[in-house]
C-alpha cells in the first residue's frame, strides 16, 4: 500500500511539481503562546462553511422555490425525506455557529491587533466575508416562507429603503417589486445559492492563500522576544490534527443540537396577517433590532431609523477600515484606543441582545 | 493625440487614433454588456387592478373593541370598530418599518408587534417609534354592509 501512495506522489510530482509545495507546508510553524487558542476560531469557521455548503446542496434536491411551494417543500423534506429533519435542522444550526464563530475569529483577530501591517488585506477579505455570511443568514431565512421570515425580510428590506439617495432603489432591486412577495423570494433564493457562495469562495479563496502565506499574526507584546525564545508548533501534522479535533467537536455539538432542538418551521407566511407578537430578528441582528426600538420617530428633521441606520454604516465602515486608522499597532506600539472601542463595541452588542430577547 | 510632428510624427498620431479607437470601442461594448443587466435587475412594473373599494364584512359581525386585517387590492388595511361602536379604517402598514400593525383590545390600540409602535384609533402614532399616522380609509355603512375605499 505504502508503495502505491509513494508511486502516486511521484506521478503527480514528475507532473506539476509537488516538491516545493511539501518543502513549504513542512516548514510552516504556528506560533505557541497563551492566545493560541484563538487561532482554531478561524479554521472552524471555514468547517462550518463546509458543513454549509454540503447540506445546501442536499438541500437544493427538494427545495422549491416560489411563495406556493417553498413552505410546502420544507415541509415536505421535514417529514417525508429520509433524514430530511436532520438536513435542514443541521443546516439551520450551522448558520447559527458559523456566524458566531466568525464573530468571536473577528474579535480575536481585533483585539489581537492581527489586522495590522501586512495583514490589513486579510483583515479586509475577513470583514467581507462576514458582511456575505450576514447577507447569506437573512437571505436563507426568507426561504422556508414564514410568518416570521415574511415581515424579517419586509422589515430588513425596508432599512434599506430608508437608506439616503440610494436606499429606494436598492430596496426595489432586493424586493423584486415595491412589497415583499413571491418575486423577493425568487431573488433571495438566487442570491443564497448561487450569487453569494460565488462571490464567498473568491474572498475565503484570497483569504486563506494570505494566511498561509503569511502565517498566523503574534500578539504585540511577543514581539520583543527574540526567535530563539519563541515557541512554536509544526502545522503539520500537529496543528493541523488539534485543529481537527476541535472540527470534530464542533460536529457532535451540532448533531446534539440538531437532533435535540429540531428547528422549527412556524407558520406559513400570509401578507394579509398582522406581524406576531413577540416576534424577533435572528439574534446576531437582535443588537441593531434592540437599538431601532430605543431610537424615536423623530430627531430634529431625521427620521430616527435613517439616523440609526447611519450610524450603524458608519460604525461598521470604520471598523472595517480599522488597519488603516490604527497606524500606532502597525508601527508595534500599544494602542488601547483599540482595547476601548472592541470592549464598548462587545458591551453594546452583548447587553442589546440580552435586552432584545428578553423584552 | 499630440500634434507634434516628430521623426515619427504620423506614426504617433496614428497611434493615438487607434488608442482612442480601442478604448472608445471598449467603453462602448462594456456599456453594451451593462446596460442591458442593469436594465433587467430593475423589475418591471407590474399592471395592478386600480382597487378604489372593497366590501370588509357586515356590521353585526364585528363586535365593539375589535379589529381585522381585510385585503385592499394588495394591500392590508385594519378596520376596527371602537368602544363607542364607530368604525374607522386605516392602513394596516406600519409607517416605521413595513409591518403590518393589530388592533390590541387589552391597550385599546393599534400596535405593531415589530418594534412595539402604537397608534390610537384615529390612527395617531401615540409610542414607539412610528413616523408619521397610519393613512385612513373612508368607510361607508350601507344598511348592514361595511365597505372601504380610498379617502379623495
Amino acid at each position: 500500500m505504502n508503495t502505491f501512495w509513494s508511486r502516486l506522489y511521484s506521478w503527480a510530482d514528475e507532473r506539476v511539481k509537488l516538491g516545493g509545495l511539501v518543502e513549504y507546508m513542512g516548514k510552516k510553524y504556528v506560533p505557541v503562546n497563551r492566545h493560541s487558542i484563538w487561532y482554531y476560531f478561524g479554521g472552524v469557521s471555514l468547517f462550518l462553511f463546509i458543513i454549509q455548503v454540503v447540506t445546501g446542496i442536499l438541500l437544493l434536491l427538494y427545495y422549491k422555490s416560489g411563495e406556493l411551494l417553498a413552505f410546502e417543500s420544507i415541509q415536505f423534506i421535514m417529514a417525508k425525506v429520509r433524514f430530511g429533519w436532520l438536513i435542514r435542522s443541521l443546516h439551520s444550526w450551522t448558520a447559527n455557529l458559523f456566524v458566531l464563530t466568525a464573530m468571536i475569529h473577528m474579535f480575536s483577530v481585533f483585539f489581537g491587533k492581527a489586522y495590522r501591517k501586512p495583514r490589513g488585506i486579510t483583515w479586509i477579505t475577513g470583514m467581507v466575508m462576514f458582511f456575505l455570511a450576514l447577507g447569506f443568514g437573512f437571505s436563507g431565512y426568507l426561504l422556508p416562507w414564514n410568518e416570521l421570515a415574511f415581515f424579517a425580510t419586509k422589515v430588513g428590506t425596508d432599512i434599506a429603503g430608508a437608506v439616503p439617495i440610494v436606499g429606494k432603489p436598492m430596496m426595489v432591486f432586493l424586493r423584486g417589486g415595491e412589497d415583499v412577495t413571491g418575486a423577493t423570494l425568487s431573488r433571495f433564493f438566487g442570491f443564497h445559492v448561487a450569487l453569494l457562495p460565488g462571490i464567498f469562495t473568491v474572498f475565503l479563496g484570497i483569504h486563506l492563500l494570505l494566511v498561509q502565506r503569511q502565517g498566523m499574526s503574534e500578539p504585540l507584546s511577543h514581539g520583543d522576544s527574540p526567535d530563539t525564545e519563541r515557541k512554536t508548533m509544526p502545522f503539520f501534522p500537529n496543528f493541523l490534527l488539534r485543529d481537527m479535533l476541535f472540527w470534530l467537536m464542533v460536529l457532535n455539538l451540532l448533531a446534539i443540537l440538531a437532533v435535540f432542538f429540531p428547528w422549527e418551521l412556524g407558520k406559513k407566511a400570509d401578507a394579509f396577517a398582522s406581524a406576531p407578537a413577540g416576534i424577533k430578528p435572528e439574534w446576531y441582528f437582535l443588537f441593531m433590532f434592540q437599538t431601532l426600538k430605543y431610537i424615536p420617530g423623530k430627531i430634529l428633521f431625521i427620521d430616527g431609523e435613517v439616523l440609526g441606520i447611519l450610524v450603524f454604516g458608519l460604525a461598521g465602515f470604520l471598523w472595517l477600515m480599522v488597519p488603516f486608522w490604527d497606524r500606532k499597532s502597525s508601527r508595534g506600539e500599544t494602542n488601547r484606543l483599540i482595547n476601548y472601542v472592541g470592549i464598548f463595541v462587545v458591551f453594546y452588542m452583548i447587553i442589546l441582545t440580552i435586552v432584545g430577547w428578553i423584552v | 493625440m499630440t500634434s507634434e510632428v516628430g521623426p515619427n510624427g504620423e506614426q504617433e498620431t496614428r497611434r493615438g487614433f487607434l488608442r482612442y479607437l480601442l478604448g472608445g470601442g471598449l467603453v462602448a461594448s462594456l456599456a453594451a454588456v451593462l446596460y442591458p443587466i442593469m436594465a433587467y435587475l430593475k423589475p418591471p412594473q407590474q399592471a395592478e387592478v386600480e382597487v378604489t373599494s372593497v366590501k370588509a364584512g357586515k356590521v353585526s359581525a364585528m363586535e365593539k373593541e375589535s379589529g381585522i386585517i381585510v385585503r385592499f387590492g394588495n394591500k392590508p388595511v385594519i378596520l376596527v370598530r371602537n368602544a363607542a361602536g364607530e368604525f374607522r379604517a386605516f392602513s394596516a402598514t406600519c409607517t416605521h418599518l413595513d409591518c403590518t400593525v393589530q388592533f390590541r383590545k387589552d391597550m385599546g390600540l393599534i400596535w405593531c408587534a415589530c418594534h412595539n409602535g402604537r397608534y390610537d384609533l384615529n390612527g395617531r402614532n401615540v409610542a414607539g417609534p412610528p413616523p408619521r399616522p397610519l393613512d385612513e380609509y373612508r368607510v361607508i355603512i350601507q344598511g348592514e354592509d361595511i365597505s372601504i375605499s380610498k379617502k379623495a
